[in-house]
């Protein structure tokens, strides 16, 4: 799939692992349960919102806190189809990249969009389409070896290539 | 070209002579650490790559502490994960109600990490550790997961910023004032990615306890890790607490850094860190209005017994006031008992403080002391996220356990000054 198309929901600079996932609901990892409360410190509406195939747009430092995996999880299990930031925290980013959430880093397509505005983005060409005012963005390239890693189906699947491993 | 301690620590578990910042490397690990909210997903990812054994069975680290006691079913489900999977393949150093404190705390008491390993730890406070001259990072489960396979895990080498503290240290600056100061100085993606190594005269007098404070914050600003040089007195602390060999590494005279940043700490009064971001520092005077409801003196940051000695020394002979509620928990079982002995425990609770088990408990809105709607609480922990300890319209100030003892005794963030007029 090279084109993901989807409507937009908007936040603000560093919003905390613990605005994506509060810790009071971290006794569980179960996908479903987490995605009831997907950034509900920062939109307490947003699980009953949010539908399949939409798309996150937020500011710089997202994903800072907390190194739990359950935060791309939650917004994965919720139906979020990717997340646009001006940047990500550094655990946040690579936990995406293990659990297959698809995030971009693209500054200047974050000023460009607002809230309820429905994007394209072109996986293969790396690029963010506004259609309703028509612009197209670039998003910072992926570091070579993530995408080595996406090839191999992620680190899971790259690691039991790698070590041999029969694994389910 | 010279290399930062960061580099050299990086390379030497490359089985490289040299890296430099923005090289994608593959490391070894010498510990690999989860608790009771990540390993139940590491511990999932690993039976699903079907691996038959954990890399080293001294190197695998569980500690069920976020959680524990049990608060409820689900965590008890989950903690039982880690006991079982404890069991099943042999893992040394799993540790049980009773002898569980807070990892960050636990492992270095316990001899567990030493100066010169690579730690990583499914808990973004595993940079903890950088306090002994280690590189340690947090990490998710899946890496996790793949190192206890593996015994190695990739890393992209991080550029160094240096923060050089000099200057007279006032009276009640500790090493959370110096952090907290920091943050706010450079905000809480100002070191995003990189290194935080602390150097200077400052750091040089700091004990062990100040030290593990500020390499715990760094990821507050973003760090992939803090680092402090071993010095005689990282010695002294692992002194008959190393079981094995370790390695001092120090930064070249000629090593690279993206910035270096020179704190004169003769200017710092305690500091605060207003809700919501660890960033939002302000000196105590300047918030001393303020009410609240609850004071925490805990958590991985704060929650040794240095911290509580200070604590009991300004509370002493005093009482909390009336409506605030008082949370003291001790981050270990050995800082518990030492706490007992010295009469700390007697002096605390004499006060109006309630002391809990070893536990995050609080520090995270799990269990023991969670706020309702509208409430304040004073916390020596980490983080002032909102809903961090509760109701997601409840509000996290941050400061040192002076601060915090200081201001249990009136019900307003305090400086300790106003209460204690003592001898150190
Ligand atoms: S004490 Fe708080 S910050 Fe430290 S490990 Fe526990 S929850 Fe995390």
């Amino acid at each position: 799939m090279a084109i993901i198309r989807g409507k937009v929901w908007k936040f603000g600079d560093d919003i905390d692992t613990d605005r994506i996932i509060p810790a009071r609901y971290l006794n569980t990892s179960d996908p479903e349960k987490l995605a009831e409360h997907c950034m509900e410190d920062a939109d307490p509406d947003f699980p009953k919102k949010v539908s399949k195939g939409d798309i996150i747009v937020a500011g710089k430092n997202f994903g800072s806190g907390s190194s739990r995996e359950h935060a791309p999880i939650a917004i994965k299990a919720a139906g979020v189809a990717a997340v646009i930031a001006k940047s990500f925290a550094r655990i946040f980013y690579r936990n995406s990249f293990n659990t297959g959430l698809l995030i971009l880093e693209a500054p200047e397509a974050v000023d460009g969009i607002e809230e309820g505005d429905i994007i394209e983005i072109d996986t293969k060409a790396g690029t963010i389409k506004n259609t309703r005012t028509g612009i197209t963005y670039k998003a910072n390239p992926i570091p070579p070896f993530m995408e080595e890693l996406l090839e191999a189906g992620g680190l899971m699947e790259y690691i039991k290539k790698k070590y041999n491993l029969g694994g389910k | 070209m010279g290399m930062t301690i960061t580099e050299k620590i990086l390379a030497d578990h490359a089985g490289k002579k040299s890296v430099e910042p923005g090289e994608l490397i593959t490391v070894k690990v010498d510990i690999a650490l989860g608790n009771d909210v990540t390993a139940p997903i590491a511990i999932r990812k690993f039976k699903e790559l079907g691996a038959k054994q954990v890399f080293d069975v001294n190197r695998v680290v569980l500690v069920p502490d976020h959680f524990t006691p049990n608060k409820d079913i689900l965590s008890a489900t989950q903690a039982k994960i880690l006991r079982d999977f404890a069991r099943e393949y042999g893992i040394t150093h799993y540790f049980e109600l009773g002898e569980v404190g807070i990892e960050h705390v636990l492992l270095p008491e316990q001899g567990i990490v030493l100066p010169g390993d690579l730690v990583i730890g499914a808990d973004s406070h595993t940079c903890t550790y950088g306090a002994l001259g280690a590189f340690s990072t947090g990490v998710g489960s899946t890496d996790l997961a793949a190192a206890w396979v593996t015994g190695e895990i990739w890393l992209r080498v991080p550029e160094s910023i240096k923060f050089v503290y000099h200057g007279k240290r006032n009276r009640w600056v500790t090493g959370k004032d110096l952090i907290l100061y920091t943050i706010g100085k450079i905000g809480v993606d100002g070191a995003l990615y990189k290194a935080m190594e602390f150097r200077g005269p400052v750091i040089e007098e700091l004990p062990m306890s100040d030290r593990f404070t500020m390499a715990n914050m760094a990821v507050e600003a973003g760090a992939k890790n803090g680092i402090i040089p071993p010095d005689e007195i990282t010695l002294e602390f692992i002194k008959n607490r190393a079981k094995r060999s370790y390695k001092l590494y120090y930064s070249d005279s000629d090593a690279k850094y993206s910035e270096v940043i020179d704190i004169d700490v003769t200017e710092i009064e305690p500091q605060v860190a207003l809700p919501h971001l660890p960033e939002n520092t302000k000196n105590v005077r300047e918030v001393s209005h303020i009410e609240i409801d609850q004071v925490f003196i805990g958590s991985c940051t704060n929650g040794r017994l240095e911290d509580l000695r200070i604590a009991a020394k300004i509370l002493k002979g005093k009482k909390k006031k009336k409506y605030l509620r008082l949370i003291v928990i001790p981050a270990t079982p050995t800082i518990y008992r030492q706490a007992l002995k010295e009469g700390i425990i007697e002096i605390l609770t004499e006060a109006g403080a309630v002391i809990g088990p070893p536990t995050c408990g609080p520090c995270l809105g799990g269990h023991m002391g969670v706020l309702a709607k509208g409430e304040r609480a004073l916390a020596t922990t980490n983080r002032n996220f909102v809903g961090r300890m509760g109701h997601p319209e409840s509000e996290v100030y941050l400061a040192s356990p002076a601060v915090a003892a200081a201001s249990a005794i009136t019900g307003r963030i305090t400086h300790p000054d106003e209460v204690y007029q003592g001898e150190d």
